[in-house]
This record gives structure tokens, sequence and C-alpha cells, in this order.
């Protein structure tokens, strides 16, 4: 028993260093060619954009959104705004109705609920070359659109994420989130290289209208749209890329329970998407997403869960010891060993070199990620270890069910699924 | 189309999934590297603690011999060597249960193990030839099964010890291959289903005893903590 779990965990460790590896090379490979720009830029051309705005209970945010949009530094005559109500049942309908005075603004209601149906609602009403969305609890940076736009002077770049950042943290939580989005810029932007991003986030992802002519509307997708999208384009061969200077302010979590179904939601969908593409692994014509993206993606959610049982492993070992000292000599809260203290005792198996490995390079990427995308400056912080210690706690929680309610709910999904594909058959590509 | 994607994947970027396996493979081996060096850290430190016990008790043995009639006062290098006994047993019980081969933990064990009968044969002259009380507790386990019992029975001892600094404790692994320890099995009967099994003050006690047990059929001995004071004087 034992030795299958070590021989387990070295697989699994392997893999998951390995995969930490990949992506220090690729930064090394690629380091000179990451562009940060302060200053404000002009483009040759500016060509004609539309960002769709879906509201679902969004009266308190959304203006904050809209006039971040309107404060963006693009031609006024080449941005559209589409702001699309989906089914809200607050105020946020009212709250729209006051902004169809500006011309650049256009509002739209969306029944159907689903944020798909919103997107999907403001697509079809989208003349322009290029469309993008933005969550209704994320703002934007003056700067980000026209750097977004830059990328796309390459004809093959199909669609340009931006970098999210969290927007005012204020408890240690949303510290901690401000660090894993660090680290996910320096993820995203290494698989921008690798030409394998798996996701073109809600906020602000920009696509060529063609896109969705070439590939299809929006689909539900297990709550996570936005990476159905990146991996169809994948599919198709449509190239992805990353902006890490188009700076997206979003909502964070504030709570644990809010951060865990956010997070049961992205990893269930990640589950699910990647079932529903399971045709892309490990297959060299679909290049990089299905040899490395999506691979690694399982390897995280594996490792993790791996981590979980081995410390409930661990832990039961030490409680079972400590009722068995208590049994025999009462119980004592100080441990009662003479030896706690002494170096001699600290493990100095491999696994713990490996683990302190693998902290080390996710140490490491957390920090490209933070000099990436801010420039010169402070980088080491102390939410660098908050972001590790409440990560590790929790994150195997929430991998945990997402797990579960993907296996659980494979029939469901699949009956909606077909009646999707009933009743959009042209979609089914 | 399809093109386009065939070229993310050149022969070049075949060449840096098997680079990046290589330093992969390099930092296992770094940090198989770094345990081995550690583990042999340890492994020496316990052959010093072991290579001082044996000084210390062939010393102390010599001294006997050499003194034995004339003053019984001389040994009290002997306190100190209680210490060492049981922080040596400590890190070979770690050694066991921690080291990725149990041979070199097996190799000190069955060192360590002749250097406890010694001591114990030595003590037993002093006792005899100065009228000394030491007491002590010969303490047999098994690690051939799962023996909650002798966990227990550990956590007892180790708890006895640091309530009598002076009190020897012997313990012995009773499926250790070594002729001594048969010899010393034999001598007290012990037999492998009675496990964990005492021998107090010459005493024989089978199964779990508590520290209360242990204390009414030892009563001399609260009186060693203050003995050797006693004594010298």
């Amino acid at each position: 028993m034992a030795s299958v779990f070590g021989i387990l965990f070295y697989i699994v460790s392997f893999l998951a260093v390995y995969v930490q590896v990949f992506l220090l090379v690729t930064f090394f490979e690629n380091r000179k060619k990451i562009i940060i720009r302060k200053d404000a830029i002009t483009l040759n051309e500016y060509p004609t954009v539309t960002i769709i705005v879906p509201c679902y209970n969004e009266e308190k945010t959304v203006l904050n959104t809209i006039d971040s949009l309107l404060e963006l530094d693009y031609p006024k005559d080449r941005l559209e705004i589409i702001v699309v109500d989906n089914a809200s049942k607050d105020g946020t309908w009212n709250v729209l109705q006051n902004l169809e005075k500006n011309s650049q603004i256009r509002i739209f209601q969306e029944k159907k609920v689903g944020k798909h149906n919103a997107l999907n609602k403001g697509l079809e009403n989208t003349q322009t070359e290029f469309v993008g969305c933005l969550d209704a609890d994320s703002t934007v940076h003056p700067e980000s659109l026209k750097r977004i736009m830059s990328y796309f002077v390459n004809e093959d770049t199909m669609a340009v994420a931006p970098s999210i950042v969290v927007r005012n943290p204020k408890n240690i939580l949303q510290y901690a989130q401000r660090a894993e989005y660090d680290m996910a810029h320096y993820n995203k932007k290494m698989l921008a290289f690798l030409g394998g991003i798996h996701v073109t986030p809600g906020p602000f992802s920009i696509f060529r209208k063609t896109v969705f002519d070439k590939i299809g509307i929006y689909r539900k997708a297990h709550h996570t749209e936005d990476q159905e999208i990146a991996l169809r384009m994948q599919k198709n061969g449509l190239k992805i890329d990353h902006c890490p200077d188009a700076y997206v302010y979003t909502g964070s979590p504030n709570s644990i329970p809010k951060l865990y179904r956010q997070r049961v939601r992205w990893i269930y969908g990640f589950i699910r998407n990647a079932f529903d593409y399971r045709e892309l692994f490990f297959r060299p014509k679909y290049g990089t997403i299905g040899i490395f993206t999506l691979p690694s993606g399982i390897i995280s959610i594996t490792g993790t869960i791996f981590l979980l049982f081995f410390s409930f492993t661990r832990l039961y070992e030490y409680v079972a010891k400590k009722v068995l000292e208590s049994q025999a000599v009462g119980f004592h809260i100080l441990g009662g060993n003479l030896f706690s203290f002494n170096l001699f005792f600290l493990s100095t198996k491999a696994f713990v070199f490996i683990s302190i490995i693998l902290y080390i390079l996710v140490v490491a990427g957390l920090l490209n990620g933070r000099k990436m995308i801010y420039g010169r400056g402070k980088y080491t912080s102390w939410d660098i270890p908050v972001f590790l210690v409440i990560y590790s706690v929790l994150a195997p929680i929430w991998l945990l069910k997402a797990v579960y309610n993907a296996i659980t709910s494979h029939e469901a999904s699949w009956s909606n699924e077909r009646d999707y594909l009933i009743e959009n058959p042209v979609q089914n590509k | 189309m399809e093109t386009n994607i065939e070229k993310n994947l050149k022969k070049n970027d075949w060449f840096k999934y098997i680079v990046v396996f290589v330093i992969t493979l390099g930092l296992f081996a770094t940090a198989g590297g770094l345990s081995n060096f550690f583990t042999n850290k340890k492994i020496q430190t316990m052959r010093d603690i072991q290579d001082k016990l044996s000084t210390d008790i062939l010393s102390s043995e010599t001294q006997f011999t050499l003194l034995s009639e004339l003053s019984c006062s001389q040994n009290d290098g002997q306190e100190n060597l209680s210490d060492e006994l049981s922080d040596m047993a400590q890190k070979i019980e770690y050694s066991e249960s921690n080291f990725k081969t149990n041979e070199t933990a097996t190799e000190l064990k069955r060192y360590y193990t002749i250097l406890e009968i010694k001591d114990y044969l030595l003590m037993k002259k002093i006792n005899e030839r100065c009228g000394q009380k030491r007491s002590s507790i010969l303490y047999f386990y098994t690690t051939a099964e799962n023996c909650t019992e002798c966990t227990k029975q550990g956590f007892v001892l180790t708890e006895l010890r640091k309530k009598y600094p002076d009190l020897r404790v012997y313990s012995f692994d009773y499926n250790l291959d070594l002729s001594a320890l048969r010899a010393l099995i034999k001598i007290y009967k012990i037999e492998d289903t009675k496990l964990p099994a005492l021998i107090v003050n010459e005493k024989k006690v089978t199964g779990f005893s508590t520290i209360e047990e242990i204390e009414k059929i030892l009563p001399k001995v609260k009186a060693t903590k203050v003995l050797p004071k006693t004594q010298n004087n």
C-alpha cells in the first residue's frame, strides 16, 4: 500500500514539476518578446470594435463598468458598447435605460437565462470587425483596448486575452487571489507563446468577428462559455494571443464560500469542457492545447487531490499515534515527546525536496508573472506565502467537489448538450 | 488551417519536450541526492553516538575492573549514559520507519543491542559489588507485526524515563537476528506471542503495563532519583 502510494506520488509530482519546468524554459526562450508599455500608444488604424456587456442583477456595478469603457482611449466612432440585460431581477434594466442617450451605447434585453444567450444577443447585433465582452463586475484600463488591438496586426491572431488583475484587494483572501492571478498571467503568456491558451476570459477578451462566423456563436458550456469558445477556436486552428499590459480590473470573491462556489464552477467547467473536447488530447495536429495545456490541467487537478489524500493519511497517522499515546500515558497538549525540535527528526525523504522544488518553481512563475505585467518594482510580498498556504488548504476541497459534480452530473449535462444541438443545429461543427 | 497548428509543433518543439524531461529528471536526481546526503549525515550522527556509547561503556568496564574492590564511587560517568542510550533508542526507532533502506538501521540496531546488553551486565555487576539499587527495565517489542500495544508501551517507558532520569530502559527488538539477544530471550523465557514483555528488576511482566503498574513492581525506582548522592557521600 505504502509503495503504491509512493510510486503514485513520484509520477504525479514528476509530471507537475515537468509542467513548471516547461513553462520556465518557455519563459527564458521568449522573455525578450514580452512587451510592457507604460505610455499611451497610437495605432496606424483603429478598426471598429463592439464591446458586449452582459448583466445579471448588476445595477450597482454596471455603471462603473460602462464608465470605464467610455473612458477607453479609442476613437468614439470606432467603439460601440452593447449592454444586454439577461433577465435581471433587480433594477438593472432601469439603470440601463438612462444610458441610451449616449450614441455609443445600445441596450438590449435577453429573456433566456444564461450568459451565452446574452452574449449571442450582442453578437447578433454587432456589425463591427472586432468584438469583445466585459463582465459587468469589471473595469478596464484606458489604454487596454489599443494595446490589445496592436496584437491584431498579426493577421493570424484571431483573439487576444487581457491580464486580469484583482481590483482593490481588501482582505487576506483577496490578496491571496491577487497573487494567484499574477501567477495566471505568467501561465497565460507562456501558453500564448506555445499557442495553447485554453480560455478567453469573460472580462475583455477581444475576437475578430469572423471567428463567430467561422465556428459559430457562444454555447451553453457548463457555465464556462469562455473556456468552451477558446477550445473550439483551438480545435479549428484559430490563434489566441495574450496581451500582458492590457489590464482589466475585476471584483474578486471576498469570502471563502463565494470563492469556493466560483472555483467549483470554473474547475467543473474545465473538466466538462475538456471532456467534451477530449479528442484534442495528445493529438499533435491540434498543437500545444492537446499535448500540453489540457493534460497539465488534468495533472494539476489530480496532483492537488492527491495532496489532499496524502495530507489526510499523514493527519490520520498523527492522530492515531496521539490517541495511542494518550491511552498509554494520558493526554499531553504539548505533544509530550522529548525530540520535537531536534533537527535529526526533520524528514529528509526525497518527497520533501521534491515538494520544495515544486514550490520554488511555482513561486518563480508567480514572480515572473508580476515582473511581466507590472514591469519594474517590488515583487516579493507577504501575499505569496498567504496564497500558498490558503490555496494548499482550500484548493483540494473545491477541486474534489468539482470532480464529484463533473462525474455525477454527467447524464444531465449530456441531455442539455443534446437539446442544445437540436435547437441550434448550425453550430454543430 | 491545420498547417497553421502543425507549425506549432515542429521538430524543434519535440526537442524541447525532451530537454524539459531531462531537466526534470535532473531535478529529481538532485532531490534524491539531497535526501541521500542528509540521510547519510543522520546515519553518521548515529554512528558517532554509538562510538561514544561504546567508548563510555568500555571505559566504565575497564574502570570497574581496575578499581572494583577499592571504590564504588568512581562510576559517576554512568549517569549520562542513561540519556545517551535513550536518545539512541529514539533515533533508531525513527530511522527504522523513515530511512529508505532498513539495512543501515538494522545494522545500527544490532550494534546498539550489543551495547545495551553490555551496559546491562556492567550495571548488574556494579549493583552487586557496591550494593547499589539502580533499577532497570528490559523491554522486548516486536516489529514483525503491527503491535499497537508495543507502541503504547513505548510511550509509557518514555514517560517513565522522563520521570526517573536514572532509570535504565533497554529496549530489544524481539525479531532482531543477533545471537546475544537470542541468549537473553532464552534466559528470560520471552515468548513472541506475549509481547510487549518487560523485565522490571528481574521480574517478568507480559502484555501492556501502565506507568502505575510498573511503579508498583518497582518501588525502589523512586529512590533511584536521590540514590547516587546518598551513596556517594
